[in-house]
């Protein structure tokens, strides 16, 4: 199938998704990703990388977390970011989502860093952009609908690449509401990519999708079966209108049933790491004890996150 | 006006005639086939040699998006896109604005379509007021006023007492009900099959068996009620199995696919492709097989178009969000060549199932060129290729997943009642 986020001599020129991208550019952004991770730790943490290049944040969607890292991202870039909330100005309006990047090309934007809320929002920029003769714009998916959370995937890489070294022989487990998670389907993607040789679901039938075992992975309803052995623990954040209804009884049972325990942890192995793209909700999905306990690597993602949304951007720029 | 369509490969599938010969049309009506009724004189000669000359295809569903929907199409524009794709008689379903539930509506419908002077038009009325589901149409007003059936369109019945009612009221009067099987809640917010594609891409997705059960229910309620069924865009594997179950019982039902279905799965979605956003779904690669292999043993009984035109900006947005639907009059005939091509059918079998089939599910005398019948014919080149494009279309409509697809099998002359109403 035709990779939209390709140009033609095969270099990254929109990341749309982690799904198809080849292995070896996966590896270019976390291994560009690395020096990044210093520059945060100097006095002037600025490279001129994507000075005079305007970065626009559109987020469609509500987001702190992932828009101030982008943000901080492109700065240390040294980049002019506009930030732009869609969701309470123009559509509100009336204006469609081509017609408000059709704007912002207008103010000569460089890229755009894109959360919506529909599955395949940023794909259908990256195609009105190259069908109107402007693909030079690099679309940055921010998170899509359900589908795809590629800067995540790649910053969960980028952390298990860091404690474990390589991925050849890890079983990484990932628990909770993997139906409706962009941010699950990003890491499994990237994680076969990478030849993970065991990458499991763990979840209610009511949150996984019917096809997932098709995406490479090993579906476990009983978490405790699932945690055994496994080196790497990612929990998914359940949102608060899921916890009641047709899909869960409570948060209650969620948490008895997939909630993670020091004491499930247990089943893990001893140097297993955990990890979580947040916002957190303690005592629904994880427990305090083990959100700040010595496995927990979740405070280290953010900091990662940030150089490997450098290391995207300072890529995109490149090509 | 005496037309004589010469020296063309005639077939009728309905009787059985696939053969070189010349068609005779006098006073509106097919005179002979073959030899010249005595006297013959034509007005006009269509010289047919190296065509197919064919009853004029009757399509089971194509919105026309009158009234209510004029931004999108027009009854002109898609009439013309009708009889350009050798369409003579079409049935429109009654989800127009507002729906086809008051004979006025349809009487207005029908009296504009006749002064266009092309197509016939068959509306099909509501069956419900409003499409709402609660309150059932004043059937028999509608019937005198033209309606040929009744339908909810796509907004199936959630209420299974009102199902059960209005069909028992159809029964009474012998109307024929169409319905679309699918399960209300099951398909809530559903816009992708359920598979391996709506997984990969985070796509809210209705599965399968929203289709099967609501089957399931509705053969229930034709045991129970004696009232013909027809089931409209049957989509999956399983939901043929029931209807070829459901014929082999004996229960008065009958179904069609959509041509997309025909032809396209859930693969086809590709990267979000809005123009395969349909209803219902694509369905995976053994659906499709299914619904084929139902079409050549006849447990499907016709392909429909199912045209929806839809305007580019209710299209130019996020797969889920985009209006589903695609047009397709004009591809018909085209893709159903390409479809009897494929799995080396006899032209006229896969021309019967979209004209005599058809016709016998609408209960119309028509889609057949018996001397006598309406001169309803369609002359096409089964050989001419010519790429899909929006300006290779008269629809108002622009939007198919078959954009710059090459087909083979154009239409040259389309006659409707004895006039000559296209030329391509």
């Amino acid at each position: 199938m035709h990779n939209p986020q390709l140009n033609a001599d095969g270099e990254l020129q929109h990341l749309l998704t982690l799904e198809g991208l080849p292995a070896e550019i996966i590896g270019r952004i976390l291994d560009t990703a690395v020096p990044f991770v210093s520059i945060a730790e100097r006095d002037v943490k600025k490279v001129p990388l994507l000075r005079g290049k305007a970065v626009f944040n559109l987020f469609f969607e509500n987001s702190t977390r992932t828009r101030t890292t982008f943000e901080i991202a492109a700065k240390r870039l040294s980049a002019d970011v506009i930030n732009l909330n869609i969701g309470v100005s123009s559509t509100a309006k009336g204006e469609t989502l081509l017609d408000t990047i059709d704007n912002l090309v207008a103010m000569n934007a460089d890229m755009f860093i894109v959360r919506h809320g529909q599955s395949g929002a940023p794909h259908l920029i990256a195609q009105h952009l190259s069908a109107t003769n402007r693909s030079h714009i690099h679309v940055v998916n921010a998170g899509d609908g359900r589908h795809g959370h590629p800067t995540q995937g790649l910053l969960d890489l980028f952390t298990i690449r860091h404690y474990k070294r390589h991925f050849r022989e890890l079983t990484v487990a990932i628990v909770g509401d993997v139906l409706h998670s962009r941010v699950a389907r990003s890491l499994i993607h990237g994680l076969t990519t990478l030849g993970t040789p065991e990458v499991r679901v763990i979840g209610p039938q009511t949150l996984l999708p019917t096809a997932v075992a098709a995406l490479g992975v090993h579906v476990f309803h009983d978490m405790r079966q699932g945690l055994a052995g496994c080196d790497v623990v990612v929990m998914l954040r359940l949102q608060s209108e899921r916890m009641k209804g047709s899909l869960l009884p409570s948060a209650g049972e969620f948490f008895k049933h997939y909630g993670l325990t020091v004491e499930k942890l247990k089943l893990a192995k001893p140097d297993a790491i955990v990890m979580h793209p947040g916002p957190m909700n303690r005592g629904v999905e994880i427990d305090s004890a083990v959100a700040d306990g010595t496995h927990s690597v979740i405070l280290p993602q953010v900091t990662f996150g940030i150089a490997v949304r450098m290391a995207v951007m300072s890529i995109l720029a490149g090509n | 006006m005496k037309i004589e369509i010469r020296n063309g490969r005639v077939i009728d599938p309905k009787h059985g005639i696939d053969r070189k010969a010349s068609l005779y049309i006098a006073a509106g009506k097919v005179a002979a086939v073959g030899e010249a009724p005595g006297g013959w004189h034509a007005n006009r000669v269509l010289d047919a040699a190296g065509l197919v000359v064919c009853p004029g295809l009757i399509d089971s569903s194509a919105r026309l998006r009158e009234p209510g929907f004029e931004y999108k199409a027009t009854l002109e524009s898609e009439v013309a896109a009708a009889v350009a794709g050798g369409v003579t008689s079409l049935a429109c379903p009654p989800d127009t604005d507002p729906p086809l539930d008051e004979p006025g509506l349809v009487q207005m419908l029908k009296h504009r379509a006749r002064s266009l002077n092309q197509a016939h038009v068959y509306p099909i009325g509501a069956l419900t007021v409003g499409l709402k589901g609660d309150t059932i149409t004043e059937m028999g007003e509608l019937t005198e006023a033209g309606c040929i059936a009744f339908s909810q369109a796509d907004a199936a019945l959630a209420d299974t007492q009102v199902l059960l009612r209005a069909l028992q009221y159809a029964a009474t009067f012998g109307y024929r009900v169409w319905l679309r099987p699918q399960d209300v809640h099951l398909a809530r917010g559903g816009v992708a099959h359920d598979g391996e594609v709506a997984t990969r891409l985070g796509l809210p997705a209705i599965p399968a068996f929203a289709e099967t059960i609501a089957l399931d229910a509705i053969f229930e309620l034709v045991r129970a009620t004696g009232v013909h069924v027809h089931l409209a865009r049957l989509s999956t594997h399983d939901g043929v199995a029931r209807m070829r179950a459901a014929k082999k019982a004996g229960l008065p039902v009958t179904c069609d696919v959509a041509i997309h279905h025909v032809h396209l799965c859930d693969v086809d979605i590709g990267w979000f492709n809005a123009h395969c956003h349909l209803v219902p779904p694509l369905r995976g690669t053994r659906d499709r097989a299914a619904l084929r292999a139902g079409l050549v043993d006849g447990t499907v009984d016709i392909i429909c178009s199912d045209h929806t035109p839809v305007d580019d900006d209710a299209k130019q947005l996020p797969f889920a969000e985009a209006e589903p639907g695609a047009t397709a009059l004009e591809l018909l005939l085209p893709l159903t060549l390409q479809w009897a091509k494929e799995e080396k059918l006899p032209l006229s079998a896969a021309l019967d199932r979209i004209t005599a089939a058809p016709a016998r599910v609408l209960g119309l005398d028509a889609g057949h060129l018996a001397p006598g019948a309406d001169a309803d014919v369609c002359v096409f080149d089964p050989d001419l290729h010519w790429v899909v494009a929006p300006s290779a279309l008269r629809s108002q409509g622009k939007n198919t997943p078959f954009l710059g697809l090459e087909l083979s099998g154009k239409v040259r002359y389309t006659l409707v009642g004895g006039q000559v109403v296209h030329e391509g």
